[in-house]
């Protein structure tokens, strides 16, 4: 999650949301994200809302747990209020930051609340973010006899040069352990590599794919490397100490990803992710491009329930200074409107696999298939039965897709 | 003693013994104004308290600028010995562009001020103005200027003005604008050696338009010089071009602000309103007569104006249009010399093909339309006017590119030459012929001004001087050389026309006619500008130039191949969609040149050469 918020009205101090929000809730899965704010070191790339032990001012890391279940306790109350049916928990993510660096038993907690409130859905999917060098196999253990189901490790690559590149302090050879002990655990295990860092060569990232695919993980995400502003890679980049990260070049790292994933017998589902099969897709990250609804726990943290998006206070002690007064957490939104909320679907449904039926764009978006076809960049087999979805070609030029699938729009 | 006159003569009621009609001829920058103010000051009609810097110098722009772009007439009082006088002092505009106007207004004076800046020198473009002046046998009254600057060399230079003009350095007055000294002298030597006006008080009355200007409260104001006879309020007026009459509103003289008078008498100048709305009834050159007993000859030396550079303008914001219509019917109720007329272009949409006296014509236009109407223009390459032949013996006049006959075999093409001089250190005469001869100039001749500096004259194309040549020219000489031209008829030349093609698409915008020489040099010039302006499309996009179907030059935009945010989770979604609406705005910025979306921008800066690397991302 990027570290500026958006712009957008003030949120209520209640945290109460308007009646359009209920519209329809019974037909949206609910999810929780909970963000865990702290890192012990801040990577160079990274400009998440994160924390390191010396920028908490006031702010501990030993209280967090009992603050986000604060918020827990306070979202039941505002969706009741709001008039939102009950709705059990299908997912819920632990992100950050370093969610690892907090207790097992934090963590374990938190979820408790969840379930407290909420409840689990039925095989509901529970994962967490966490670093190779973080984990050892007693959390992992503990993760899962507390109900977690899923674990996502930051691998970002194998090549030692590129983690340095990253400020990454973990060893590549701690990764094996990590899946490991994480299959030991009984959870699912899913990668998350980093592409198109400053002097990473072609090479480089194939040692990384294929040291990644040898693990066997259930699930692996591949990301672009973004070069956010006000991060030190941007300066270091700025000053011409790194080289920018070149779109060719990442075009070409992503084809060798998805082709080696595709040999190796994983599914892209979403642009960045790829799954053993349908059942180890991340029925979290899901949610995000289905438009489904989901509670953000936590500093920064975003949510979203039937078309009105809100953020958190951003620094964790202003957070907890508001937890702690019983406010809302929550310092703007926006209530989206039919436009907007078009513009999210189309956006979004684009991305993934399942993909956005044609039927439903609006005239210029259905006229835009054809020439959309002819350039190759949306499959052929599944536009003909109705479904827009993209090509490899497609993916990699996705934001190009959707500004021409809403050229012109007109949406009442 | 104070020097200012104590009765002054009256408007309508003065002898025309004790009047002088001047004006000063001076480089920009040479401080022109500055001296116009100081004398304003001294003669007293204008106040301690209202004087403003550069006083006569109304437009923002000729402030900003320091040139003086419209005319005007200052009438101001002065007393030597017994005898008070009335010195009108006509401003004269000091570029080339507007050599019509400044021959109209060297016209309506008896003497000049030559003024030249004592840590300069003489430059090319007072030199051009020089030899008008000499022409309407003007009396010329050396002066420099700014002798209070450190760098200032008032020996050299007045040696070079006794050389250029006759006479000896001593004559040369040496003033500063900015301090004062010198300036009571100068008037003094205006009365004395400038010869009052001549004309028959009991004629038929002649005045000569010598400007005209638009007043959005009053109209437009005629600035005359009464040649003979009398003019009075509410008399009927006639022009003695179209014949066109009018009643005389007011009348009277600027000292400076607008006094109205009685009349005006034989060799006064000064104004007159009739409430007509448009300079194009007003028109500089003309003669005004009573329309009761019009006199039968009217004074010579009018001429229409012709416009010498065409350049199509046209508003970036394609919905601003209606507004650039406006604003062109506006200017031109100030402008005589504007012509326009509405043009389509592929790549920049709606505008207007509008011609101009030259260069600076047309940056001050575009310059007034964003400034005084708040449009944002672009303005395509300017052009001059070619007669082409074709094999059936038909001759176009060309003053767009697009217009050149493409059908038919072409048998010739005519295109405008002008005289070139040049101004210049010594030191750069090798560099400066250089320039010119690659411009396709025959050296006319050169001659030293004094020790260190050369007048280099050359004939040249004046389609290879709208062409970036002044630019060039400043470049390579440290911004020391000057340049004045004037048409001199035209030539036959080879000269072809260059097309751009995007995938295969004509980018009118970037058509030129040009010597068959260079078209290859500007084939490569315009796709290489091209490749870098134009950002990466989902497909790969050919630039080509082409003579007719020949294709002269190609590069190629490679494919965009990466166009994605790689992580969009719930905190991105928000921040994504904003920017895929800020995007759906921006392309409405955008061209398509069939295809192909291309920015505006990038047509504004291949057309401007500002060429910086396009950004990678968006």
């Amino acid at each position: 999650m990027g570290a500026a918020l958006p712009l957008g009205e003030p949120a209520p101090a209640d945290g109460l949301l308007p009646a359009s929000a209920a519209l329809g809730a019974a037909g949206r899965a609910f999810g929780v994200y909970v963000h865990v704010p702290f890192c012990r070191v801040r990577c160079g790339y990274c400009d998440f809302n994160t924390y390191t032990s010396d920028e908490l001012r006031g702010a501990k890391q030993s209280d967090y747990a009992g603050e986000a279940i604060g918020e827990i306790r306070m979202s039941r109350g505002v969706l009741e209020a709001s008039g939102l049916p009950a709705r059990p928990a299908q997912t819920v993510f632990f992100g950050g930051g370093t969610p690892t660096l907090l207790p097992a038993d934090d963590l374990v907690a938190m979820l408790g609340a969840v379930r407290d409130e909420f409840g689990l859905a039925e095989g509901a999917e529970v994962t967490t973010e966490a670093n190779p060098d973080s984990v050892g196999p007693d959390d992992l253990a503990r993760l899962a006899a507390g109900g977690f189901t899923r674990v996502s490790f930051g691998m970002q690559s194998a090549v030692p040069h590129v983690l340095a590149a990253l400020d990454r302090t973990h060893d590549p050879e701690r990764v094996p352990l990590v899946v490991g002990w994480a299959r030991d655990a009984g959870l699912d295990v899913s990668l998350d590599l980093i592409y198109g860092t400053p002097g990473e060569s072609l090479d480089d990232w194939r040692r990384s794919v294929e040291y990644a695919i040898a693990q066997r993980p259930d699930h692996l995400s591949a990301y672009a490397l973004i070069v956010e502003e006000g991060t030190k890679l941007a300066r270091q980049i700025r000053r011409g100490e790194l080289a920018q990260p070149d779109d060719d070049l990442e075009a070409d790292m992503y084809e060798l990803v998805d082709e080696r994933l595709a040999t190796a017998g994983y599914e892209w589902y979403e642009v960045s992710n790829w799954a053993s099969n349908a059942g180890q897709r991340s029925r979290h990250n899901l949610g995000y491009w289905r438009g489904d609804d989901w509670w953000g726990v936590g500093p920064g943290a975003h949510s979203h329930v039937g078309g009105v998006r809100w953020w958190n206070a951003k620094h964790p002690s202003a957070y907890a200074d508001r937890i702690a007064a019983g406010v809302s957490p929550a310092v703007g939104r926006e209530v989206l409107d039919r436009a907007a909320r078009e513009t999210e679907r189309v956006l979004l449904r684009a991305r993934i696999r399942e993909g956005l039926e044609i039927s439903t764009l609006h005239t210029g978006g259905r006229h835009a298939v054809a020439a959309l076809l002819a350039d190759g960049l949306v499959d052929a087999r599944a536009a003909l039965s109705g479904v827009l979805t993209l090509t490899r070609r497609g993916r990699l030029l996705a934001d190009a897709v959707v500004r021409r699938l809403l050229e012109d729009s007109v949406v009442e | 003693m104070s020097p200012r006159a104590v009765n002054p003569p009256v408007p309508a009621a003065t002898d025309p013994a004790s009047i002088r009609n001047f004006c000063i001829i001076a480089h920009i920058d040479h401080g022109k104004s500055t001296l116009a103010d100081r004398m304003l000051q001294i003669t007293g009609i204008v106040s301690d308290r209202d004087m403003r810097a550069q006083y006569l110098d109304r437009m923002d722009i000729e402030r900003e600028r320091g040139i003086t772009i419209k005319s005007q007439a200052v009438r101001m009082p002065w007393q030597q010995g017994d005898r008070a006088y009335a010195l009108n002092m006509i401003d004269t505009p000091g570029h080339v562009d507007f050599s019509y106007e400044v021959s109209r207004s060297l016209a309506a004076c008896e003497g000049a001020i030559l003024l030249v800046d004592a840590a300069q020198g003489i430059e090319a473009q007072t030199l051009a103005n020089l030899y008008l002046a000499l022409e309407n046998d003007l009396e010329i009254i050396p002066v420099l200027n700014k002798i209070d600057l450190p760098a200032a060399d008032p020996e050299k230079y007045a040696k070079e003005l006794a050389d250029l003009i006759g006479g000896s350095p001593d004559d040369v007055l040496k003033v500063s604008g900015k301090t004062g000294v010198g300036v009571e002298e100068l008037l003094d030597r205006v009365v004395e050696r400038i010869p009052a006006p001549v004309g028959d008080a009991d004629a038929p009355p002649r005045a000569m338009i010598f400007d005209s200007v638009y007043d959005s409260y009053r109209g437009v104001v005629t600035y005359v010089r009464m040649i003979d006879g009398q003019l009075k309020p509410r008399e009927r007026i006639q022009m003695m071009s179209t014949k066109a009459t009018h009643e005389i509103l007011e009348i009277g003289v600027s000292a400076p602000e607008p006094q109205p008078s009685k009349g005006l008498g034989v060799g006064e100048v000064g104004y007159l309103i009739t409430g007509v709305k448009d300079v194009r009834q007003s028109k500089v050159g003309d003669t005004v007569t009573t329309a009761v007993k019009p006199a039968t000859e009217a004074l010579a030396g009018y001429t229409e104006p012709l416009p010498m550079v065409f350049s199509g303008l046209y508003p970036i914001d394609g919905s601003d249009y209606p507004e650039l219509r406006e604003a062109l019917d506006k200017l031109k109720l100030s402008d005589a010399s504007l012509v326009y007329e509405p043009e389509t272009s592929v790549a920049l949409g709606f505008g207007f093909r509008c011609g101009f006296l030259g260069l600076l014509h047309l940056e001050i236009v575009t310059e007034r339309l964003q400034r005084e109407f708040g449009l944002d223009l672009i303005a395509t390459a300017p052009s001059v006017v070619y007669e082409v032949t074709t094999e059936d013996r038909k001759t176009v006049t060309v003053t767009n590119p697009s217009e050149f006959p493409t059908g038919a075999k072409i048998t010739e093409v005519r295109e405008p030459v002008v005289k070139a001089a040049i101004l210049a250190p010594k030191d750069y005469v090798g560099t400066i012929m250089e320039l010119c001869q690659s411009r396709r100039g025959t050296l006319l001749g050169m001659e030293y001004l004094g020790e260190d500096r050369v007048e280099i004259r050359y004939n040249m194309p004046l389609g290879e001087i709208v062409f970036d040549f002044f630019d060039q020219l400043k470049s390579k000489t440290a911004g020391y050389a000057s340049l004045d031209y004037e048409p001199t008829g035209d030539q036959a030349a080879d000269l072809v026309k260059v097309d751009i093609l995007l995938q295969g698409e004509q980018v009118d915008a970037f058509s030129a006619i040009v010597h068959r020489d260079k078209a290859y040099a500007y084939g490569v010039l315009m796709t290489g500008r091209l490749r870098e302006l134009i950002p990466r499309q989902q497909f790969e996009v050919p630039i080509q130039a082409a003579i007719g179907a020949r294709i002269i030059a190609r590069e190629s935009i490679r494919a965009m191949r990466k166009d994605v945010l790689a992580k969009c989770y719930g905190g991105d979604i928000s921040r994504k969609r904003k920017l895929l609406e800020k995007q759906k705005e921006g392309k409405k910025r955008m061209k398509m040149v069939g295809r192909v979306e291309v920015p505006q921008e990038a047509f504004i800066a291949a057309l401007s050469g500002d060429v910086e690397k396009k950004d990678a991302k968006k």
